[in-house]
């Protein structure tokens, strides 16, 4: 699509895009070729030379166990927090979309998780779950269950997968409930007519026809658990105890951090990229399909 | 619906106070344990109830700080965050409206490589490029800098097509007409477009002020003056700290300082903030 209406002028069009092109060449490209660039050499303890090595960074990186196993963590934890916290949302959505008295009340008290950082989420729960102090941890013990989340791997996992999915809840929760609102009341009643019973209607009505909003938040929330989350670890368990909660996110940080080995640090950042472009093209061809559609 | 039984409305209800509690839980514990003593919450005895220490805990952490030697008081923290948020969103903005308005409204060589090459940065976020830009950012001097906070994370993709989509749907008589009235292209984005484009940018404002003062990784890297510190870098320094015993009190009244600015932006303007967010995100 083009605008018919257009001026006609040399200089003004490249003033105006001029801001935004150099903050994005910049502090993006320029940045990104450097990561690239980085990923292929290897340089000495003392930065005093380097080497152009190929492909050795990321060989090294796939032989080595603990990237493999930050591979598997990071995936098994996006899928956790998307399967709870879309499940739980979608839960709530449905209630919500009912006619119900102070249902405008409800959605506002539901929203705004929203807006609170993820470093604060961090702080929250690992206060409520702190071993000694803890709230909650108090009344898990009292349950029998030996609760120290920042000794136990297992518990620390649970609890940045129990926070992450707490703070997405609402977002979630807009999306389904802007989906179900979307569906015609008609076809609800027209399946109850039918004489499907409540159950049977979200199931076979309005589950299908969610399906897209479903998807969409699925990319999306994984997006969120690979990235957002790195506020939460860090202010929780710092990626411990061992490396039990070290996400690729975090590894990039923890490994670039110590310094240790910049050439592994940059193929991290580069396997990145290339999933970030994975993740974002899907979320391009399901939006441009549903504009079509 | 068709079968509106007491029964089921009830439970519905019952459902969404369930929901609501669980969303709320953490952040009621949080104000509860910031009106504590702190030697009883270290004890693990910390009551459900508030305390009587509201006014003592908020304003030592408002304008003195955590005991630690180094730390500074939560609102010279508060105002670095409300500086880098604003920045950031009216940044965003305005470098997004003006690109989008070239793109649109002039035909010149490089037009479509160039809003490529905008595009494409949604596929980089400051994640995946933190330390080469962070050395960027060094070798302009800008570390521990506003301008070295924001500037990196200004550029925006999303804004830029948001405002695009906009400008498409924008008729052309409305150009023909300001021509005949001998506006030029600037005169007819002042007066014509701006104006027209004015809910869309609250709503942009709203939810780039949240991503701004939400920001932790990139603060957390490039500033290591204290007095520079935002507030999410800061709380997180205050949980670590090695010198004394956590101060609860203190870090739970941080806690619910950095979440009233974001949390009363997106209450207030639930319904700016419902479509902006829907618009950008899909």
């Amino acid at each position: 699509m083009q605008k018919q209406a257009i001026f006609k002028s040399k200089l003004l069009p490249y003033a105006l895009v001029a801001p935004q092109l150099a903050v994005v060449l910049i502090f993006f490209y320029w940045p990104a070729l450097q990561a690239v660039i980085q990923s292929f050499l290897l340089q000495d303890a003392f930065g005093l030379s380097t080497s152009f090595v190929w492909f050795d960074n990321y060989i090294e990186l796939f032989q080595d166990p603990a990237y493999f196993e930050s591979i598997i963590r990071t995936f098994f934890f996006s899928f956790a927090i998307a399967v709870s916290s879309l499940s739980f949302a979608l839960l709530l959505a449905v209630m919500a979309d009912k006619p119900l008295r102070g249902v405008m009340l409800y959605r506002t008290l539901l929203i705004w998780p929203y807006a609170v950082a993820p470093p604060v989420v961090g702080v929250l729960w690992i206060f409520m779950l702190h071993p000694s102090l803890g709230v909650l941890a108090r009344y898990l013990r009292a349950a029998g269950i030996d609760w120290n989340p920042l000794l136990d791997s297992n518990q620390a996992a649970t609890l940045i997968i129990v926070a992450a999915a707490w703070k997405q809840i609402s977002y979630n929760f807009l999306f389904f409930l802007a989906g179900l609102q979307a569906i015609p009341k008609s076809v609800f009643e027209a399946a109850a007519i039918d004489g499907a019973r409540p159950m049977r209607r979200f199931w076979t009505v309005t589950f299908p026809l969610l399906s897209p909003t479903i998807f969409f938040l699925l990319v999306v929330n994984i997006v969120y658990a690979f990235f957002d989350t790195f506020g939460i670890i860090d202010t929780m368990t710092r990626g411990g105890p061992g490396t039990s909660t070290v996400t690729l996110v975090y590894k990039v940080y923890s490994d670039g951090l110590l310094g240790g080995n910049l050439g592994s640090s940059a193929a991290q950042s580069v396997i990145l990229m290339i999933l970030v472009i994975v993740l974002t093209g899907i979320q391009f061809r399901f939006v441009e399909r549903k504009v079509t559609y | 619906m068709v079968e509106q039984e007491g029964i089921r409305r009830y439970l519905a209800h019952i459902i969404l106070w369930i929901g609501i509690a669980i969303v709320a839980f953490p952040v009621y514990i949080a104000i509860v344990a910031s009106t504590q003593d702190n030697a009883l919450i270290a004890n693990g005895q910390m009551s459900l109830l508030p305390g009587g220490h509201f006014f003592e805990v908020y304003y030592q952490t408002i304008f003195v700080g955590t005991s630690g030697s180094t730390r500074e008081p939560v609102a010279n923290m508060m105002l670095n965050s409300l500086i880098m948020a604003l920045l950031i969103a009216v940044g965003k903005i305005a470098i997004s409206i003006i690109s989008a308005y070239a793109i649109v409204y002039f035909r010149f060589p490089l037009r479509m490589p160039i809003f490529w090459l905008i595009f494409i940065t949604l596929m980089l976020p400051v994640e995946v490029r933190i330390y080469p830009t962070y050395k960027i950012v060094a070798d302009l001097h800008m570390l521990d800098s506003y301008a070295g906070l924001a500037l990196p994370l200004i550029a925006s993709a999303t804004a830029t097509l948001l405002f695009r989509q906009f400008f498409m749907t924008v008729p052309d008589e409305l150009l023909e007409a300001s021509r005949i009235d001998g506006a030029g292209p600037l005169r007819f984005f002042w007066d014509t477009l701006l104006p027209l484009s004015r809910t869309n940018m609250a709503a942009l404002f709203v939810i780039l002020f949240i991503l701004g003062w939400n920001q932790y990784l990139w603060p957390l890297l490039i500033t290591t003056r204290d007095d520079m510190q935002t507030i999410q870098v800061g709380i997180r320094k205050m949980i670590t700290t090695t010198d004394a015993l956590t101060e609860w009190p203190i870090v739970m009244a941080t806690a619910v300082l950095a979440m009233l600015p974001p949390v009363f932006v997106v209450v207030a303007m639930q319904k700016l903030f419902v479509r902006g967010l829907v618009e950008t995100e899909k």
